[in-house]
């Protein structure tokens, strides 16, 4: 009896040995509880799509596969982030970490686990423009652009559409006042009028009181830059309801299907921004999405995609999966000189890679880095038509 | 001075954002105040669980709601959860009676001291919380169904010709239709019944109530089962109004405790009054009056919003409501006991 419990245990361990030497572990920390919980599965999704195409191609670092190893970053709870990404990188060693998914919980997560441990860090949705310039010593990055520059591309698409007067809400933390502020800053420049910004908290059961001191100052639409499962729907419910405004100014935040699910063609003529490109690499990754039963419109899809992606080849251009090895190259496979690589191509950069070459990765949303913590991009212009979001155009 | 469609539309604009809501709101503090009020007058202690379990009665309310509207149900455009009422109550009344019984029986025959009787209702409230999130989860969950409103703003609008809207949602009014009927049966109960005689009796002086011949047990076990009724028609109706979340019931208790202290602990009418007092304050004081002055006085363009709290400090305000009454005249309005 002794004798089978020690062969099997020899077994299993000579089993495990063998499939660890061919694994390489990569975090994947988003809120999958929280204000942006109907998001989260798509996004990760996404990025293990990403992976898994990586490691099908079969010569990433001459057969090593990508295993995700997924943790909850609860999207506010900066302590139980910290604590989760803390279980990736000391307890599951993982090569490197793709999210977190909103601003606060990203810098507290940079902050106490990146940067001390050395660890690659790429969020897909944190957008708060102070990300840009926290001490990460180049580990972090993103692959969505700063707010600081959706704020300028949301104020210039109200402008365009003749709206004089804006009151602002944003939910109460750095996502939220980051993005109020930089469209106000750029809408007030642009000579427009917002009579009153005010912070709502996530979670109330009720908005009236919010809206009614909103709907006071007398705008014409009410710009909301909160969270779709959160306060900011809560806030929009309240407006509907008293009728106080018919048109609202949407953040990325906010844009997701639960949203028109719940509200339908009443929010028509509502409008606006999130990140990523309808372009032809867009549609490509959108279809490949769909094909592989990722079946929503929520943003950040293609983001995750492309923060997955460029870990795998940034690990193959480096030749190993060592941590600070990956962090030397992500720059360099990110950006031009080299061979563009679209969504669905990972296999040809792989090959490219292996090689010796150069490859630019372009992705789904014409990924561009801007050194560390900090990436060029566009921005899609949404319209709720019939009850549902639309691109209008790019930006 | 103004012409007169302008004061019509200041008032539409009043109505709107400050009077419906805060009538509909009060309604439920009431009702939930009521419970507590009950429980503070018979059983002489400060009933933290109540909160817990307006969400326990309300958690059953929307469950059995779903069931009904699975098997296709429903009593539109009345909201399902009117029927799933009396099974939510019937849940409820048994939750509190188990606690009694399980908890307070205990300490009743020992005769201990009110604050003991408080801490062991803070034990039932954690109890019941986690109850309530095991169950249904902490997240925020919608039961709401019939017709969403009564008439909207843009009826209003199109039917009255002013320029400001006035929204009548259908919860709203519900709440305040059943809020009236339900008041109106307890006190029918309190003033006419010979159980509502004993259980005031027993309210006033326990010890000369047990000289009379009331039964203590039965006087608390019916004690219990209006309180938990009225905690559960509370919750449902602030639930249709607004969405059901347990946190945001347990919020719930700092406004009906405000408002029972204020109408004066241990008398029903004074929480009623305390209930409509501290919810058209909490409106009121939070409400941006720029709008509507603009309307009255034409020739005045304030800069500010003329809101005198931020919207932040809403439960700021039953804290000050709390906190002045029991400086100046801990009896509240209507002479109840001293908490």
């Amino acid at each position: 009896m002794k004798k089978t419990l020690l062969a099997s245990a020899a077994v299993a361990l000579a089993l495990t040995g063998a499939a660890g030497a061919q694994e390489v572990k990569i975090g994947v920390i988003l809120g999958f509880t929280g204000p942006i919980e109907s998001l989260t599965p798509d996004m990760a999704a996404s990025a293990e799509l990403a992976m898994k195409e990586a490691s099908d191609a079969g010569t990433l670092l001459g057969g090593k596969v990508l295993v995700p190893v997924r943790a909850d970053s609860t999207c506010v709870d900066s302590a139980a982030a910290v604590a989760a990404a803390e279980r990736l990188v000391t307890s599951e060693k993982v090569a490197a970490i793709y999210g977190p998914d909103c601003s606060g919980v990203t810098m507290a997560v940079t902050a106490n686990v990146s940067v001390p441990n050395g660890v690659v860090t790429i969020s897909p949705s944190a957008t708060s423009p102070a990300l840009s310039t926290i001490e990460d010593k180049g580990y972090f990055f993103r692959t969505a652009p700063s707010d600081a520059r959706q704020g300028q591309v949301l104020a210039d698409i109200v402008k365009e559409r003749g709206i004089k007067s804006v009151a602002v809400t944003y939910t109460n933390n750095d996502y939220g006042k980051g993005l109020a502020d930089a469209f106000v800053a750029a809408f007030t420049a642009a000579g427009g009028e917002v009579p009153i910004v005010s912070a709502h908290e996530d979670g109330k059961g009720d908005y009236s009181a919010e809206v009614g001191a909103l709907a006071a100052a007398g705008a014409d639409a009410l710009a909301v830059f909160g969270y779709v499962d959160q306060g900011g729907k809560g806030v929009i419910q309240a407006a509907l309801d008293t009728g106080a405004f018919d048109t609202f100014i949407l953040g990325d935040g906010m844009i997701g299907d639960s949203l028109t699910q719940t509200f339908g063609s009443a929010l028509d003529g509502s409008f606006g921004t999130a990140p990523g490109s309808a372009g032809d690499n867009f549609a490509k990754f959108d279809k490949m999405a769909k094909a592989n039963g990722i079946m929503g419109d929520g943003p950040y899809r293609g983001e995750s995609y492309d923060a997955a992606a460029l870990i795998a080849l940034a690990m193959q251009a480096a030749g190993s999966d060592d941590r600070a090895a990956i962090q030397s190259k992500i720059i360099e496979v990110a950006n031009a000189p080299g061979e563009p690589i679209g969504p669905g191509e990972l296999a040809k950069a792989l090959d490219i890679l292996a090689k010796g070459g150069d490859v630019d990765y372009v992705g789904a949303t014409n990924v561009e880095l801007i050194g560390p913590g900090e990436a060029a991009g566009s921005y899609r212009e949404l319209e709720v038509k019939g009850g549902k979001f639309t691109t209008v155009r790019v930006r | 001075m103004p012409e007169t469609i302008d004061i019509l539309n200041a008032l539409a604009l009043f109505a709107n954002f400050v009077a419906i809501p805060a009538l509909a709101y009060g309604s439920q503090l009431a009702l939930g105040a009521l419970g507590v009020t009950l429980i503070f007058g018979i059983l002489r202690f400060a009933y933290f669980a109540h909160g817990d379990l307006m969400a326990f009665g309300t958690m059953l309310a929307v469950l059995t709601t779903w069931g009904l509207q699975g098997a296709g149900i429903g009593i539109a455009p009345l909201p399902t959860a009117l029927l799933a009422l009396p099974v939510a109550i019937l849940g409820a009344v048994a939750l509190s009676l188990a606690a009694d019984r399980a908890v307070f029986r205990f300490y009743r025959a020992r005769r201990a001291k009110p604050v003991i009787f408080v801490m062991a209702s803070v034990g039932v409230m954690f109890l019941f919380n986690g109850l309530v999130r095991l169950i249904i989860g902490p997240n925020d969950q919608r039961f709401a169904d019939g017709a969403r409103f009564v008439f909207t703003a843009r009826d209003f609008k199109e039917w009255s010709g002013l320029a400001e809207g006035v929204a009548l949602r259908q919860s709203q009014a519900l709440t305040v239709v059943v809020a009236a009927l339900v008041v109106a049966a307890l006190f029918w109960f309190l003033q006419r019944t010979r159980t509502g005689k004993a259980m005031r009796a027993y309210s006033d002086n326990e010890d000369l109530a047990l000289l009379s011949g009331v039964d203590p047990d039965r006087v608390v076990r019916v004690t219990w089962i209006i309180a938990a009724a009225l905690a559960t028609i509370a919750g449902v109706l602030y639930g249709l109004d607004k969405s059901f979340k347990p946190f945001t019931y347990f919020q719930l208790l700092l406004p009906i405790f405000a408002a029972a202290i204020v109408g004066g602990i241990g008398q029903p009418i004074g929480a009623i009054v305390g209930g409509y007092l501290v919810a058209f304050s909490e409106i009121t004081l939070t409400y941006a009056y720029r709008k509507f002055f603009a309307y009255l006085v034409p020739a005045w363009e304030p800069d500010g919003l003329l809101q005198i709290l931020s919207t932040d400090y809403k439960f700021a305000v039953s804290f000050i409501i709390l906190v002045v009454v029991l400086l100046v005249r801990p009896t509240g309005i209507f002479k109840g006991r001293v908490l």
